[in-house]
C-alpha cells in the first residue's frame, strides 16, 4: 500500500482521530493546569487511574457513562492532593507531580491485583460503540473519520469547544489565565489566586483521568499495565506544541494521532518488512521532542507558570 | 492561611517532621494491607524479615540498594542545580550498552584494564545522554523535564531493537538478550562466596566523591548557587549554562554507572528487563535523602530493603507487592511536606 493511499483513506483518519481523543482529554486537563499556573507532572498516573477507575467500575456492573463519572472522579480526588500541596503550600511542583504519578500508578496497580488476584488474560468489558452521525458521517473522508466516532470521541471535541470558550470569553477564564501570568493582579481584584489554581488543577486533573479511561471504555476493552505508556509525557509536549491555546493544542493532538496512526500502517508496508519496527514505534516520542524544539522559541509560557504564589509577598 | 519562616529550626523540629512522615507513609500503607484483609503488623514483620531476616536477604538489599545508590546520586546531584534529570532510566540503560558492548569485544588487555575500559564508556554514553536535552535547554528553552522522559522510552526501543538485531546472542535460544560478557570483564564478588559484587563498593566510592564535590569544591558551590538562583549566580559571575553542562555530565555519568554495575557485577548480560525502574525510583530515593550525598547511600538500602521485603512477603501473604511502590510515594510527598514543615509555620490568617 502506497502512502497516497493510505492518506486518502477514511479508515485511517477514523484510526488518527481514535488515537487523538483520549490526547485531546488529557491535553486540555494539561493545559488548564499550566494555564492557571500550574505545571501537572501527576497526568501520567491520573490517566492510569483514570483508565483503571472507569474500567473497573464497568466491570462491576454499572453503566459507560458512570464510570466515565468514577474515573473523572478518581482523577479530581489525585488533583484535589496535588493542588494542596503544591497551591497552598507552594512545593516542587516537579517532586509533587511525580509522586501523583507514582501513586497514582501503584494505587491503581494494587487495587487491580487485589480485585483479580489471578487473572491470566485482562477481563473484557462491553466497550463505548461507535455513534454514527446521519448525514455528516456520509461526507467522503473526514466525514466518515470524525461523525462516526464513540461518544467520549465527540466529548473530546466538546471539551476543546468549551475549555476555549470558558478561558476566553468569560470573566473565569480571564481570571484563570491572570493566575498563570500575573497572580498578584488577580489578588488586587479581590479574587482568590489559591482558589483559582486548585480549581484549574481539580478539573484538569478530571480531564486527564477521562483520557485516561478513554483507552480502557472506548479504544479497548480491557485494562492492561503500562497501558498509558508514556502519552501522559506527550500531552505535555502537546501543551509546548500548541503554544497554550485550546484550538492549536487541538490540531497538535490531531496530527500527532496522524503520525501515529500513520506509524502503524506503514509497519504493514514493504517498508515496515525493511525497518525495525521499533524505529516506528519511536516515531512518536521523536516527534514529541522535536515538537518542543520547533515551537519553544515562540511559545508565550504562562509568565507564573511553576511560580507559587504567596499572598503579601512581593 | 500563611507560611512564616522559622529562623533557627530547633533540632526536634528538623527530625520531628520527617519522621512522622516516615511513620505516617507506614500508617497509610497499613490502610490498604488491611483493605487486601492481611494482618498490618504481620505484613510489616515479613517485609522486614524478607528485607533483612538472614544474611541471604541482607545481601540481597545491598544487591538491590547498589544501582539505586548511582540512580539516586544521579538524581540528587541534578536536582540540586535544579536541572529535573528524569532520564536516569535511559542513562542507566546506555550505561549497561556501552558495558556490553565493550566487555564482550575481547579487548585482550591485562588485569582489570577491561573493567576500567567498560566503565569509562558506560560514563561517556550516560553523559552524553543528558547532555543532549541540557543542550536544548540552555540554547532553545525547552524543558528538559519532557526531554527526558521521552528519551527513557526511545531509548528502551532503542535497546529492544539492538536487542533482536545486531546485539542479540546467537546461543539465547531466540530469547531478546544481549551475549554475556568475557570472564575477564566481571565486577568480581568483594568476599568469595557472599553474593555482592564491586559495584556496590564503587556506590559507596562515588557518594563519597559527590560529597567531596558538593562541600569542597567551586563546582559544588556554583552547582547550589544555579540551583539556588540562577539569575543571582550569572549576575555574580557564575557560567550558568556551563555549570549546567558540567552538572549533565556528571549525573548522566552516574546513573549509567548503575547499569554498568547491573551488567557487570550481577547480570552478566543485557536484557529489556535489566531495570525495574531504577532511574525513576532514584527520584524517591534522592528526596528521601533530601539530596544529601550520604544520605543518598542510607535511603538507597532502605527502598531496597521496602522493594526486597514486598518481593518475598507477597509471597507469603497475599498482599500485592505494588504496596511497596505506594509505601514509598506517599512517603516522597509526605517528606517533601515534612521538609516545609521544618522551615515554615503555618499561621491563620
Amino acid at each position: 500500500m502506497d502512502i497516497v493511499d493510505i492518506l486518502l483513506s477514511a479508515s485511517f483518519w477514523a484510526a488518527a482521530v481514535r488515537i487523538a481523543s483520549p490526547l485531546i482529554f488529557a491535553t486540555m486537563g494539561e493545559l488548564i493546569c499550566e494555564r492557571a499556573g500550574i505545571l501537572n507532572l501527576g497526568i501520567e498516573g491520573i490517566m492510569v487511574i483514570g483508565a483503571f477507575a472507569g474500567w473497573m467500575t464497568v466491570y462491576m456492573g454499572f453503566g459507560l457513562w458512570s464510570g466515565v463519572c468514577v474515573a473523572m472522579a478518581s482523577g479530581m480526588l489525585f488533583g484535589l492532593l496535588h493542588g494542596t500541596l503544591t497551591v497552598p503550600f507552594g512545593l516542587s511542583q516537579h517532586v509533587v507531580g511525580l509522586g501523583i504519578t507514582l501513586l497514582a500508578t501503584s494505587s491503581a496497580y494494587y487495587i487491580y491485583r487485589l480485585a483479580l488476584p489471578a487473572v491470566s488474560s485482562p477481563p473484557r468489558i462491553v466497550p463505548f460503540k461507535p455513534f454514527e452521525i446521519p448525514v455528516l458521517s456520509q461526507i467522503p473522508i473526514f466525514g466518515q473519520a470524525i461523525f462516526n466516532q464513540t461518544p467520549l470521541t465527540y466529548l473530546a471535541f466538546g471539551v476543546v469547544v468549551i475549555t476555549a470558550f470558558v478561558l476566553y470569553r468569560t470573566p473565569l477564564g480571564l481570571a484563570l489565565r491572570s493566575a498563570g501570568d500575573n497572580p498578584a493582579a488577580v489578588e488586587a481584584q479581590g479574587l482568590s489566586v489559591t482558589a483559582l489554581r486548585m480549581g484549574a488543577v481539580i478539573v484538569g486533573s478530571g480531564l486527564m483521568a477521562v483520557g485516561g479511561a478513554f483507552l480502557t471504555m472506548s479504544a479497548f476493552d480491557s485494562f492492561f499495565f503500562e497501558m498509558v505508556n508514556g502519552r501522559g509525557w506527550i500531552c505535555i509536549a502537546l501543551v509546548v506544541f500548541g503554544a497554550w491555546r485550546p484550538g492549536k493544542a487541538l490540531l497538535g493532538a490531531l496530527l500527532f494521532a496522524a503520525f501515529d496512526a500513520l506509524q502503524i500502517r506503514l509497519q504493514q508496508t514493504e517498508l515496515g518488512a525493511l525497518v525495525p519496527y521499533q524505529v516506528f514505534l519511536m516515531i512518536p516520542y521523536v516527534l514529541s521532542i522535536l515538537a518542543l524544539i520547533l515551537m519553544s522559541r515562540r511559545a508565550e509560557v504562562p509568565a507564573a507558570l511553576m511560580i507559587p504564589y504567596n499572598r503579601g509577598e512581593r | 492561611m500563611r507560611l512564616e519562616p522559622v529562623a533557627n529550626p530547633s533540632i526536634a523540629r528538623s527530625l520531628g517532621f520527617p519522621a512522622a512522615a516516615l511513620l505516617l507513609s507506614v500508617v497509610v500503607a497499613s490502610g490498604l494491607v488491611l483493605l487486601a484483609g492481611a494482618n498490618p503488623f504481620a505484613t510489616l514483620g515479613l517485609i522486614l524479615k524478607g528485607a533483612v531476616g538472614s544474611k541471604f536477604a541482607a545481601l540481597e538489599t545491598l544487591n538491590r540498594a547498589t544501582p539505586l545508590i548511582f540512580t539516586g546520586l544521579a538524581v540528587a546531584v541534578a536536582f540540586r542545580a535544579k536541572l529535573w534529570n528524569i532520564g536516569a532510566e535511559a542513562q542507566f540503560y546506555i550505561g549497561a550498552l556501552m558495558t556490553v558492548v565493550f566487555g564482550t569485544s575481547a579487548l585482550g588487555l591485562p588485569g582489570p584494564q577491561p573493567l576500567v575500559v567498560m566503565g569509562f564508556a558506560a560514563i561517556v554514553g550516560g553523559a552524553v545522554m543528558l547532555l543532549g536535552p541540557v543542550i536544548l535547554k540552555t540554547r532553545f528553552g525547552v524543558d528538559e523535564v519532557v526531554t527526558t522522559l521521552l528519551l527513557n522510552f526511545i531509548v528502551l526501543l532503542f535497546i529492544s531493537l539492538l536487542l533482536e538485531g545486531p546485539l542479540k546472542d546467537p546461543m539465547g535460544m531466540g530469547w531478546p538478550k544481549s551475549p554475556r560478557l568475557d570472564p575477564d570483564a566481571r565486577l568480581p564478588r568483594i568476599v568469595t562466596g557472599l553474593r555482592l559484587h564491586w559495584g556496590f563498593a564503587l556506590a559507596l566510592i562515588c557518594a563519597g566523591a559527590v560529597w567531596v564535590i558538593e562541600k569542597r569544591t567551586t563546582l559544588g558551590y556554583e552547582i547550589r548557587a544555579v540551583g539556588q538562583n540562577p539569575r543571582a549566580a550569572r549576575f555574580a559571575g557564575i557560567p550558568v549554562n556551563f555549570v549546567l553542562v558540567k552538572t549533565a555530565l556528571l549525573s548522566g555519568g552516574l546513573a549509567a554507572l548503575a547499569g554498568f554495575s547491573e551488567v557487570a557485577g550481577l547480570k552478566g548480560s543485557l536484557t529489556l528487563d535489566l531495570s525495574p525502574g531504577f532511574g525513576y525510583t532514584g527520584i524517591i530515593v534522592a528526596m528521601l535523602a533530601l539530596l544529601h550525598p550520604v544520605g543518598v547511600v542510607v535511603s538507597a538500602i532502605f527502598v531496597a530493603g521496602i522493594f526486597v521485603g514486598a518481593d518475598s512477603m507477597s509471597r507469603a501473604a497475599n498482599v500485592p507487592t505494588y504496596i511497596a511502590d505506594i509505601l514509598l510515594a506517599t512517603a516522597l510527598l509526605l517528606m517533601v511536606f515534612a521538609i516545609l514543615l521544618t522551615r515554615y509555620r503555618i499561621v491563620k490568617g
